[in-house]
């Protein structure tokens, strides 16, 4: 059994940094003169992108072998495979439109996923009674397919708006757009920070009254921030700077928020130290190498993205997830929060594609509902489960 | 109705913005497509008659019009998709403490916050009055709009011809003009027909055509979501929707509420699982947990229904229906009804044993009784001419101010208060009883009661669910696929040509995706010497 587990533990690694070398072969294809002319770094980014998703599938294989479960029911175990499916979702379209720089954005987002992933609890965990059926793995894989195709017209949609936003004056577009840009890097500053800490073992443990009982809370990150009315106990610890407001309730309430400003602040270092480095947006900085890439194509493969995308999502974050719930709860439908925001997904990708058919929207203000989209997937995926958390939660 | 007679003599109904036949712009009438200002034709329905584009004099009119316009539909999704949201900042009603009063739960938890988020409704948003309307309104707005727009739509696919006006193709947006006398026009129909497309002739004009199906896609999936918020609606119909509760104790035959009487359960075992601590897979996770974790719980149950002979009144007579296992994920279901696996009280007590002994002397007995705690008696008389009255029974007590109450009315921990008549006495010894504790009322008594022995037993708790709505919203959600799928994965697509005196014209329509469109003319003009059309349309920033 443990071998299993190491084994799949090393084919996830294995696949992370094929996807990595695969990146920088599509950031090769910067540089190739004509369209049509030269494909080879293209042709080896996909293919390892191909490799690097067959090995990642050998990871899910060997996970499952080894619980006996489909490894889709813990948020590291989810991620991951949001991640992998990301991938299958660009593959996918790269074989319709063949967009190499697709790739150059598409990989490091998956990479970002899977890393972010790792940050939690990497553990096997047992089923609970009400996970235990079929259509768990029907319902959460193909709600993760339709998400990760979803992702993509994020991915394409985000390229077109680096290719398009005027920079040579300050606009709501350059400010959203670097602000799309910050969130993505002070993720990359939690990666960081939350693999240095643990790497250094660091650890502060409080004691703190959670709903009227004393509790021992450990913390994985020093404490900017402290629980409401918490004591001290490690010694030699820093003692944080400021404590929780006491309404936020819940016993890890004031261990997410301090590690959420860790990852303001880390991601406010990253950011301000590359525009110190390269002295312009980042997106401004990013654009010339873009300058090929024909804006109309770029916008059609976002919007094919969501017209693949949203049946599937359909299909399994409602259908197969109301016929699951009918079994497990005994109604299809029970409004609790990880149920609404798919209905809120839903809602809005149905939106996109009315405003886009039926009111033009096209090209900028499409790209930007892309954004918004993507960023309505995230907050289910992690906020609702690590916040808002009801009964789907998986944290 | 007003006609307008086209110069390719087609007539055509008041509103047309382009002719059903031909495609020629209908002057008159460029305002309403916003053509009159675009290089473009707008080609969205074709340019057929839609009623709401047409009238807009009377009530009706408005009201139409309102609801058939895609702008509106989507703020209605919008404020929907807002006020759902807001809805999941604090848990619903349903999800706080069944025995809490909203009005001073919210308030005590979440404070002003919380208190303003109750009064405005969003503690029970998804059943409020202006929730439904919101999802109402979006329905009618579907059923309007597709009425709209279907059947002009269908109308104008069914009669155009392959000839069409020259302004119509100039307009297009894939547009091209070849000049080259020795276009090879057979092999441009086989390179279509190649593709799939169906080619028309008339006069050596030209129209290839494919996927028209998928234009139906979104009215296909609009019926499908009626069809499924029909079937939602209809759960409020009594005989459509029953949803009930059952708890029964091991060992215990009840009758299933909600069924009139007609069917009975038989509790013979629950049975609660969890996983094995020493299991090596799951180790970490489950000491991480600090608990053990749940892998199974079931109701080993016996279904039965009231034979037809029994008489309203005596004891029903009963047929075993069926055997089986309640699991989560597994419900019992028996003709039309589903027993689910909801809820479990473990180790509830069933009876308990008491003795009369001396109060300083655990060792004397001068009688046993035994109380039944779902039914227990009052007065309970021992052979040795004791009596014990039950004054009080608390089945799940707990003190609230120095006085025993009960919380529930399980007896999850009982406690009396009995009165102990001893023989030929007529004033009783008074004393509370409970688990861990024993208190002499007076402080004078000469008998103390004890417990010898009691029994426990599992109750379970089963939903009882008959549902007429399922098919039907399964129905709808089953159409409502074929329609995204139909309308997402095949695209309509349209190529014209048109012959001149040296060389030829070709354009273009598709409802999406333009490069794939640009892509299959590619193919199609491949070795016919026509020349690659372009795309006039250019994207604004
Ligand atoms: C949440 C509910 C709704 C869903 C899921 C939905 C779904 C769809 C889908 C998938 C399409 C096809 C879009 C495309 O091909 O790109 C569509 C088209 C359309 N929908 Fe909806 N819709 C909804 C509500 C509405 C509402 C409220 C209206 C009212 C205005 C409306 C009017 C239309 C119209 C006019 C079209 C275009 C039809 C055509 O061009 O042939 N829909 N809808």
């Amino acid at each position: 059994m443990g071998d299993l587990v190491t084994i799949s533990g090393n084919l996830l690694y294995a696949a992370f940094f094929i996807y990595l070398i695969a990146t920088f072969f599509f950031a090769g294809t910067i540089r190739d003169k004509e369209k049509g002319k030269s494909r080879l770094a293209g042709n080896i980014g996909i293919g390892l992108t191909i490799i690097g998703f067959i090995t990642q599938l050998g990871y899910f294989v060997t996970r499952w072998m080894a619980s006996g479960h489909a490894p889709v029911s813990n948020l590291f175990e989810y991620t991951t495979f949001f991640g992998m499916m990301l991938v299958f979702a660009f593959i996918v379209l790269y074989f319709i439109y063949r967009v190499d720089l697709l790739g150059m954005f598409a990989l490091p987002i998956a990479l970002l996923l899977i890393a972010f992933a790792s940050m939690f609890p990497t553990e096997l965990s047992p089923l609970v009674p009400s996970l235990q059926s079929h259509w768990l793995y029907i319902h959460v894989t193909t709600a993760s397919l339709g998400q990760g195709i979803l992702a993509v017209s994020f991915v394409a949609g985000l390229i077109f708006l680096i290719r398009q936003v005027d920079q040579t004056k300050k606009s709501k577009h350059t400010f959203w757009l670097e602000f799309t840009i910050y969130v993505l890097v002070a993720t990359v500053a939690f990666i960081i920070l939350s693999s240095t800490f643990s790497a250094m073992n660091y650890e502060t443990t409080f004691q703190a009254p959670v709903e009227g009982q004393e509790r021992e809370i450990t913390y994985e990150m020093p404490p900017l921030v402290g629980p409401a009315n918490g004591e001290l106990l490690t010694e030699g610890a820093m003692s944080p700077l400021l404590s929780a407001p006491e309404w936020m309730r819940g016993e890890d309430a004031a261990k997410k928020l301090n590690t959420f400003i860790w990852a303001i602040l880390g991601g406010l270092v990253l950011y301000w130290a590359t525009r110190l480095i390269i002295r312009k947006r980042i997106a401004a900085a990013i654009q010339p190498l873009l300058k090929r890439l024909n804006p109309e194509l770029v916008d059609e493969v976002s919007y094919r993205a969501v017209a693949i995308g949203f049946p599937v999502f359909t299909l399994g974050a409602l259908i197969f997830a109301m016929i699951w719930a009918q079994q497990a709860w005994d109604r299809f439908w029970g409004w609790d929060p990880k149920e609404v925001w798919a209905l809120i997904t839903f809602f809005f990708y149905a939106a996109y594609l009315h405003l886009r058919l039926s009111r033009g929207w096209q090209g900028m203000r499409s790209a930007w509902l892309t954004v918004g989209g993507f960023g309505i997937i995230m907050f289910n995926l992690i906020v609702v489960n690590l916040v808002i958390s009801g009964l789907h939660s998986y944290a | 109705m007003k006609r307008i007679t086209c110069e390719c003599g087609h007539e055509n109904p008041e509103g047309a913005v382009l002719c059903e036949a031909c495609g020629k712009p209908i002057e008159e009438n460029q305002h309403i497509d916003g053509n009159d200002d675009q290089k473009l034709l707008n080609m969205r329905y074709d340019g057929s008659a839609r009623r709401s584009k047409t009238y807009n004099r009377t009530f009706v009119d408005k009201v139409w019009n309102f609801f058939s316009s895609v702008k509106v539909g989507v703020w209605l999704i919008v404020i929907t998709v807002i006020a759902s949201a807001v809805g999941t900042i604090l848990p619903q009603e349903m999800y706080i403490p069944p025995n809490e009063d909203p009005a001073v739960h919210y308030r005590d938890q979440y404070g002003l916050f919380g208190q303003i988020y109750y009064q405005l409704g969003f503690h029970n948003l998804f059943s409020s009055w202006w929730y439904m309307i919101l999802i109402a309104m979006i329905g009618i707005s579907i059923v309007v709009a597709s009425i709209d727009r279907f059947f002009p739509l269908y109308k104008v696919l069914k009669k155009q011809k392959p000839k069409r006006h020259e302004t119509f193709m100039k307009k297009q947006r894939v547009f091209g003009k070849t000049e080259d006398e020795s276009v090879d026009l057979e092999l441009f129909k086989k390179n279509l027909r190649k593709q799939r497309f169906k080619v028309y002739e008339q006069d050596g004009h030209l129209l290839a055509e494919k996927n028209r199906f998928a234009r139906w896609g979104p009215y296909v999936n609009h019926i499908g979501l009626i069809v499924f918020l029909l079937g939602s609606l209809l759960r409020f119909i009594p005989a459509f929707y029953i949803d009930d509760f059952v708890w029964v104790r091991e060992g215990e035959t009840k009758v299933i509420s909600g069924t009139d009487g007609e069917y009975f359960i038989e509790n013979k075992d629950f049975i609660l699982e969890t996983y094995d601590e020493s299991d090596e897979r799951f180790q970490q996770a489950l000491l991480n947990q600090g608990g053990p974790v749940p892998k199974n719980f079931q109701t080993d149950a016996v279904i039965y229904k009231r034979s037809e002979s029994s008489l309203p009144g005596q004891e029903p007579e009963l047929e075993i229906v069926k055997e089986a296992s309640a699991k989560m994920n597994k419900p019992i279901k028996f003709d039309e009804y589903a027993l689910y696996q909801a809820s479990y009280q473990l180790n509830e007590f069933s009876e308990m044993t008491f003795k009369v002994h001396d109060k300083d002397d655990e060792d004397t007995n001068y009688g046993e009784f035994t109380v039944d705690l779902s039914e227990p008696e009052t007065v309970y008389e021992l052979e040795s001419g004791y009596r014990i009255e039950i004054q009080n029974y608390f089945p799940e007590y707990e003190f609230s101010n120095g006085e025993p109450v009960s919380v529930s009315r399980f007896p999850k921990n009982p406690a009396f208060v009995f009165q102990l008549y001893p023989p030929g006495e007529s004033e009783p010894e008074t004393s509370f009883l409970g688990i861990g504790a024993n208190i002499d009322a007076s402080g004078e008594n000469e008998y103390k009661l004890g417990l010898v022995n009691f029994d426990v037993r599992d109750v379970t708790g089963l939903t009882v669910k008959k549902d007429y709505t399922l098919p039907i919203i399964a129905i709808g959600g089953a159409i409502f696929m074929i329609g995204v799928i139909q309308g997402m994965y095949w695209n309509h697509r349209r190529i014209w040509l048109q012959p001149k005196e040296n060389g030829v014209w070709i354009a273009g329509h598709t409802n999406k995706n333009w490069f794939a469109l640009r892509r299959e003319i590619g193919k199609a003009i491949e070795g016919t010497n026509i020349q690659e059309p372009v795309d006039q349309y250019e994207m604004e920033k």
